[in-house]
């Protein structure tokens, strides 16, 4: 599989882990465990998965203006995702990213990828350079 | 994105590691969204100070160190605790201590303790035309829709980085073309009795949130302005049923002196024909145990109560005992405005007033497994099944009220 570029929205280091595409948009705010990092929307096809550590392909985000607290609180809970791809960029989840930074925790980056090579890194282990390159691993 | 000189001299630490803190998240949400520069804003209302987790607490602090203060006038929404003792809050131990911090700390930024989602209704009222920027889904269409100050929705951080650094980003709600209606919303077709009534607001703001989504729309057929407190509770259900940030009444709200003004002179994208069977399937979405033959409790003000509307509370209960709890949320303006003799009468009847905070952000009311809870808020009708576990039957105040005093649920208003 050749390996995909994204743009940088969110700086952050180079980062990895197994792929989480998630088939439906997805609500932080009551949808995603601040302590645990569990998907806790029931009505979501992936809940019960974890966000922590995967890398997170996001088809949206719904709603709420508490997602950038809920993001924060994972970083600070040590169970944030790996890095976030996105098809646009989301500012109220971002925030949550940008606060972390500002508060000197390490942060995950978030990227830009185009929306139709959201569903190739499934099942995957993913790679991400600090320059936006993703590449699967085996 | 374009910094002015002094917008840059501050990021870099020119006024204290506080204030550039606020101006690089600032900054650089207003990159993620595209905004071109910053403006100036008039006053915020500050959503940030509701404790999810300790990191909001963190980060309060870390602001507080870096000798950070609001800029301009900034009101608080709520908190996860009654600070005025009226109730109390089942939080304990560490998440208790830090959700005392987080609010202590907003106050230490200059924030005043109004602890209402309601600052329009405590003395919080920006003028026409001006820019703010507030947080609080009810505030934010209040404060675009009701008084015609421009604001986007800014929730936790970047409401406070737009306090301390007296600046948003220009965008959006800020922008006069991005507030005509596209959207028309005739309620011509429904009877005058149902338009009349308490619960017309919430059941057509409740519909309005889920037809309109987050584009602006304008009411048309209503014959008079309907008062302060139902525009408040359209407001508030529209916005929870949808991501509604301004709409227009025609003849009612202030950039809507007509249908034509409201639409910007264009024609509307979309014409909305409500009739009688949508609002009537919009009342009976409020309740998730419609046929309900038990109340476990009964909850009111959301938004928070006005002076009026404790009023009317006290009229309905006349002075009876009631046989299930009655919640009652309001802020500490609400109760100071309508004196102590009102709120012992209330006590003495067995309403539980609630302060600074509400039932659904925060443990108050009794868990009880299958609960049923009665509201006539469309807003605590939205939230309530997934934030405290009750069922919700909705009804009109009067109707909550005497469901109270029996101990079961009394419906007598009509349906619409």
């Amino acid at each position: 599989m050749s390996p995909a570029r994204g743009e940088v929205l969110v700086a952050g280091a180079a980062a990895g882990g197994p792929a989480l595409v998630l088939s439906a948009p997805i609500s932080f705010w009551g949808g995603v465990d601040p302590k645990t990092g569990t998907i806790a929307d029931v009505r979501h096809p992936q809940h019960g998965e974890s966000v922590a550590g995967r890398v997170l392909f996001l088809p949206g985000t719904i709603g709420s203006s508490s997602a950038s607290a809920v993001l924060l609180e994972l970083v600070h809970a040590g169970r944030a995702p790996a890095a976030i791809v996105l098809h646009e960029p989301d500012a109220i989840l971002l925030l949550g990213l940008i606060v972390a930074g500002e508060m000197g925790w390490p942060a995950p980056p978030a990227l830009r990828l185009d929306r139709t090579l959201h569903e190739r890194f499934a099942g995957t282990t993913v790679a991400v350079s600090a320059e936006g390159a993703l590449e699967a691993g085996t | 994105m374009q910094l002015t000189d002094e917008e840059r001299a501050i990021a870099a630490g020119r006024d204290g590691d506080g204030a550039s803190m606020a101006m690089r998240i600032l900054a650089e949400s207003a990159r993620l969204i595209g905004a071109t520069r910053l403006i100036p804003v008039r006053s915020a209302h500050i959503d940030g100070a509701l404790y999810h987790g300790d990191s909001g607490t963190l980060f309060a602090e870390k602001l507080v160190a870096g000798g950070a203060k609001v800029a301009v006038r900034a009101t608080l929404n709520v908190g996860a605790l009654d600070l005025t003792g009226s109730c109390r809050v089942r939080l304990e131990g560490t998440e208790r201590e830090m959700a005392r911090r987080m609010m202590r700390a907003y106050r230490d930024l200059g924030c005043e303790p109004s602890w209402t989602c309601a600052p329009y209704q405590a003395g919080h009222r920006p003028e026409k035309g001006t820019d703010v920027a507030w947080g609080e889904s009810n505030a934010v269409v209040f404060c675009n829709s009701v008084l015609g100050a421009r604001t986007n929705r800014y929730g936790d951080f970047l409401d406070i980085a737009c306090a301390i650094t007296g600046r948003a980003p220009d965008n959006g709600l800020h922008r006069v073309e991005n507030r005509r209606a596209r959207i028309v919303f005739d309620v011509s077709a429904l009877p005058p009795a149902f338009l009349a009534s308490e619960i017309a607001w919430p059941v057509l703001g409740s519909l309005f949130g889920r037809m309109v989504g987050n584009a602006v729309g304008v009411v048309t057929g209503i014959a008079g302005h309907p008062g302060e407190d139902a525009l408040k509770a359209f407001g508030a259900a529209a916005a929870s049923t949808g991501a509604v940030g301004l709409f227009h009444i025609a003849g009612v709200t202030p950039e809507a002196p007509d249908l034509e003004a409201a639409l910007g002179g264009q024609p509307p994208e979309q014409v909305i024909a409500v009739t009688p069977a949508m609002a009537l399937d919009a009342q009976r979405r409020l309740s998730t145990a419609e046929r309900a033959d038990r109340i476990d409790a009964v909850a009111i003000g959301s938004p928070h109560l006005s002076p009026r509307e404790l009023e009317a509370l006290e009229r309905l209960v006349a002075g009876r005992k009631l046989a299930v709890p009655l919640f009652a949320c309001t802020g500490r303006h609400a109760l100071d405005a309508s004196g102590p003799e009102r709120r012992v009468a209330l006590e003495r009847a067995g309403v539980v007033i609630v302060a600074d905070t509400c039932v659904v952000v925060t443990p108050i009311m009794a868990e009880v497994a299958g609960g049923v809870l009665m509201t006539n808020s469309g807003k605590f009708a939205q939230y309530a099944p997934g934030n405290t576990g009750y069922a919700v039957l909705y009804a009109s105040l009067a109707d909550c009220v005497e469901s109270a005093v029996a101990g079961r649920p009394v419906l007598r208003e009509l349906d619409a």
